[in-house]
């Protein structure tokens, strides 16, 4: 087990190295003066110059990289060419929003989808299971942001029960963190509850068929532990591994909602960013995201051994 | 042969099925899949429940259990008592109250019955959990308690296994131990020892006598197995579609059957008196394996994995128009030979020598052409047929890839289809509109459409019923005798060995321990396993065909 995961951490390394190249040539090999493409059309040649010296663009190719990746390792990432502030500054500063949000989504999408989803393999062929799966296409089908405007409409402007838009942290005041995180959070787990709920049914509709779940029923075992001991724990892996996936998707930036929201998180950065050409910044983010895809993923396949003792590493 | 004679006229009666009908939900207008079930069950009594599939059995024992698929089956008349109460009037929460503690049930495949995420300790004690209230410590005495009475070595270790970690016989015994651990009233028994080896199944019928004798439970076992049936039934019930055609006590019906379909369902049990030999055929063999190896996991990418030898110096040669059976248990390493020898898989060491040419070390690509001359047929004819083509188009698309023109293919396949006994137009229909015999045809016919030197059959008829099996056994041996095909035929069934074989090979441990004529092998065997194959056949001494014991010449 130890020895498995020194592997797949080991295996993270080529990785990164291929993710760091192309992030390190996104810049250098596009056709034409990259401080001439940063800069814009109207920027002085004082400007180009400066650009030039601080990505070090004078030099050869290789020198280049291996001075970035140098930086790299010690954890700098560059300074934003709009701002001037270190990147990691930066990010810093923005992640938490967004990995607040992302931790209450997931957690509040699982507690409504999985049950959900369980009773719709129970009762399959009922009107609950043809309720969860029209919930679930509607959940698919309506785009993100007319379910944000609808849920200020109702929430915020008619009853005025929670504010419309903003942000702030947890650990400064979590009733007004809470008060505020409710409805983007509401708004991004309605995409999910579908994905989970669907994933769930069809998982369980899977294992409710099998064998030891007749055992289970002929040992007298009421149907509630039939459901939660003896079929969701073995209908759990593709569960798991949505539900991982979702949160790393989450975790890359949600932009639609943090504009919608006026959230402070690193959907918006990295899309100020791009449109900014604030290489540096999207740089960092690539990486950033690409990290946490690796981890993420690694974590999901580490939680199958919780769940299915047969998977041993 | 020795039958149980126990009378049971004085013994309290346990379960008393009256006029049980059960049908299709929400379709009163189709034919009953049960139609006026009635039969009883006394204190200590087994009854065998036998027919062939579909006939209703596992049928009948879901409704008693109150386990029917619901939506899909339901009850529509008659009665279920159990010790006086009728089961069909009780809530689903006192139903729940019953399973357990007054009715058991165990299963077919010991393999899926247990909860795979579950440790097995966990499983029995669910049991205690849901039935009885006791304190921690006597729970988990109770649970070890009956372990060892299913005797299971090492019971701490075992307790705390999950079933993956237990072979199929110690899986069984943890499902007896969950059935048993209330002691209840009635064990119903769905071929419980139908997946397992003969002599695991010698072992777990024992334990379930053992136990039912302890206990004074009313076994109620549904099999397809006659054999099975000459050994431990008190009083057999045989079923034909939804209906009881005949019951009487064991010895009595096997010896004076009065119905038309029970004397079939006997006659077709196959001999365990090996067939006459025939002539050793002229010319050198079309198959011949010399020092066949195959090791597992001996290459890891990261790591070096244990090996496990599947197979180790295997020779034999088979001559046209002659069978060779492969006999073993599972896990002697006969389907590993059947698949070195197809190479599906490729064997490490040995060589096979097909149509006068070496193939055991030919590329894939190599190999292509040589294909031709040998084919399989496989065990399970519902998974081996693809479903979304029809059988036409899976006949063809071996010649196909040979070259050979469409039109004349299909034509081809027509011939087939009349020489395996099915129509024409078969052809033009998918797999799903042809019974298990019907689609095992089929898929005989698919491997000779490439006109092949050798036939290898993994296990063609083990999931077959024994009239259907019968037939398909008769097939293949007037397609040989037309052909002139060498078959390899992997069973572990010996009655079925004994029905084709010209020669037998018997293995163990991936190892030859015993080759021979077939009737030398099965009349005269030489090896203490090949013996102990031998004598855990159940009901070896009776002839089933002729209703009289078996009479040695």
């Amino acid at each position: 087990m130890l020895g498995y995961i020194l592997r797949r951490i080991l295996a993270v390394i080529p990785v990164m190295i291929i993710v760091a190249v192309f992030v390190f040539l996104l810049l250098r090999l596009t056709p034409g003066d990259p401080a001439a493409i940063i800069a814009g059309d109207m920027a002085t040649p004082a400007q180009l110059e400066r650009i030039r010296t601080s990505l070090g663009l004078s030099e050869p190719l290789h020198i280049q990289f291996v001075t970035w990746v140098g930086l790299l390792l010690q954890g700098d990432l560059g300074t934003s060419l709009i701002s001037n502030t270190p990147v990691t500054t930066m990010i810093g500063q923005r992640i938490w929003p967004t990995i607040n949000i992302a931790v209450m989504t997931i957690l509040l999408s699982v507690a409504i989808a999985v049950p959900m989803g369980v009773l719709a393999a129970w009762r399959h062929r009922t009107w609950a299971d043809y309720a969860v799966m029209s919930f679930s296409v509607l959940g698919f089908s309506i785009p993100v942001f007319v379910i944000g405007y609808i849920f200020i409409q109702v929430f915020s402007i008619e009853l005025r029960w929670l504010p419309v838009q903003g942000y702030a942290a947890p650990s400064d005041d979590f009733g007004r963190f809470l008060a505020r995180a409710i409805l983007p959070c509401l708004t991004l787990a309605t995409i999910y509850v579908a994905l989970i709920a669907r994933m769930t049914r069809a998982s369980m509709l899977e294992v409710l068929g099998e064998d030891y779940i007749r055992t289970a029923r002929a040992k007298g075992v009421a149907e509630r532990i039939v459901l939660f001991r003896h079929a969701l724990r073995n209908a759990a892996v593709p569960i798991m591994t949505i539900i991982g996936t979702g949160f790393a998707l989450l975790i890359g930036g949600v932009v639609v909602t943090e504009s919608v929201f006026n959230i402070p998180g690193i959907g918006r950065l990295t899309v100020d960013a791009i449109l900014a050409r604030d290489y540096p910044v999207i740089q960092a983010m690539i990486l950033l995201t690409s990290g946490l895809y690796v981890f993420i993923n690694l974590l999901i396949d580490l939680s199958y051994t919780l769940f299915d003792p047969r998977i041993r590493y | 042969m020795l039958f149980k004679t126990r009378t049971f006229d004085e013994a309290a009666n346990v379960l008393t099925i009256t006029d049980l009908t059960v049908r299709l939900a929400g379709n009163p207008a189709a034919k009953p899949i049960l139609d006026g079930i009635s039969l009883q069950i006394r204190e200590g009594e087994t009854v065998c429940l036998v027919g062939e599939s579909g006939s209703g059995k596992s049928v009948t024992s879901l409704a008693v259990m109150g386990l029917l698929p619901k939506g899909a089956l339901e009850v529509a008349g008659g009665r279920i008592d159990l010790e006086g109460r009728n089961l069909l009037e009780f809530s689903p929460q006192a139903m729940r109250d019953m399973r357990a503690s007054k009715i058991s049930m165990i299963f077919q495949e010991p393999m899926t019955a247990l909860n795979p995420v579950m440790r097995v300790g966990a499983q029995i004690e669910e049991v205690l959990d849901t039935h009885a209230k006791l304190p921690a410590r006597e729970k988990k005495a109770r649970v070890l308690d009956i372990m060892n009475q299913v005797h299971l070595p090492d019971v701490e270790r075992i307790y705390r296994s999950y079933p993956h970690q237990l072979s199929g016989g110690q899986r069984q015994r943890i499902m007896i131990a969950m059935a048993l651990i209330l002691e209840p009233k009635l064990l119903i028994a769905d071929e419980p020892t139908t997946a397992l080896d003969v002599t695991t199944q010698q072992q777990i019928l024992s334990l379930i006598a053992e136990l039912q004798e302890k206990h004074g439970t009313a076994v109620l076992f549904i099999t397809h197995d006659m054999g099975v049936v000459a050994e431990i039934a008190d009083t057999v019930h045989v079923m034909q579609l939804g209906k009881l055609v005949e019951h009487a006590p064991v010895e009595e019906l096997l010896r004076r059957p009065r119905e038309d379909y029970t004397r079939r369902l006997l006659k077709s049990v196959p001999s365990l008196t090996p067939r006459a030999a025939r002539p050793v055929p002229e010319g050198a063999p079309v198959i011949s394996v010399d020092g066949l190896q195959k090791i597992y996991g001996s290459h890891g990418v990261f790591r070096k994995t244990k090996e496990t030898l599947a197979a180790s110096e295997v020779s034999f040669a088979i001559p046209k128009g002659r069978t060779l059976g492969i006999v073993g248990e599972s896990g002697s390493g006969k389907s590993t030979v059947a698949r070195c020898v197809m190479r599906l898989i490729d064997p490490t060491d040995g060589s096979i020598r097909v149509a006068e040419k070496e193939i055991a070390k030919l590329s894939r690509r190599e190999l292509r052409p040589f294909r031709r001359h040998i084919q399989i047929v496989f065990q399970d004819p519902f998974r081996s047929l693809n479903p979304r083509w029809t059988v036409g188009r899976s006949l063809i698309e071996g010649p196909l890839n040979l070259g050979t023109d469409k039109d004349a293919a299909m034509a081809r396949a027509r011939e087939l289809m009349k020489l395996v006994g099915l129509p024409d137009d078969a052809v033009d229909r998918y797999p799903h509109q042809f019974s298990g015999g019907q689609r095992q045809r089929i898929a005989i016919a698919r491997a000779i459409a490439m006109e092949p030197d050798v036939l290898v059959a993994d296990e063609a008829v083990s999931a077959l019923d024994v009239s259907v099996q019968a037939q398909v056994l008769e097939l293949l041996d007037e397609l040989q005798a037309k052909l002139g095909i060498a078959i390899l035929f992997i069973t572990h069934d010996l009655r079925v060995a004994a029905q084709i074989c010209d020669e037998v090979v018997v293995m163990q441990h991936g190892r030859v321990v015993e080759h021979d004529a077939a009737e030398k092998v099965l009349a005269d065997p030489k090896h203490p396993y090949t013996r102990a194959l031998i004598e855990a056949a159940p009901g070896r001494a009776w002839d089933f065909a002729n209703f009289r014991e078996l009479r040695t010449a």
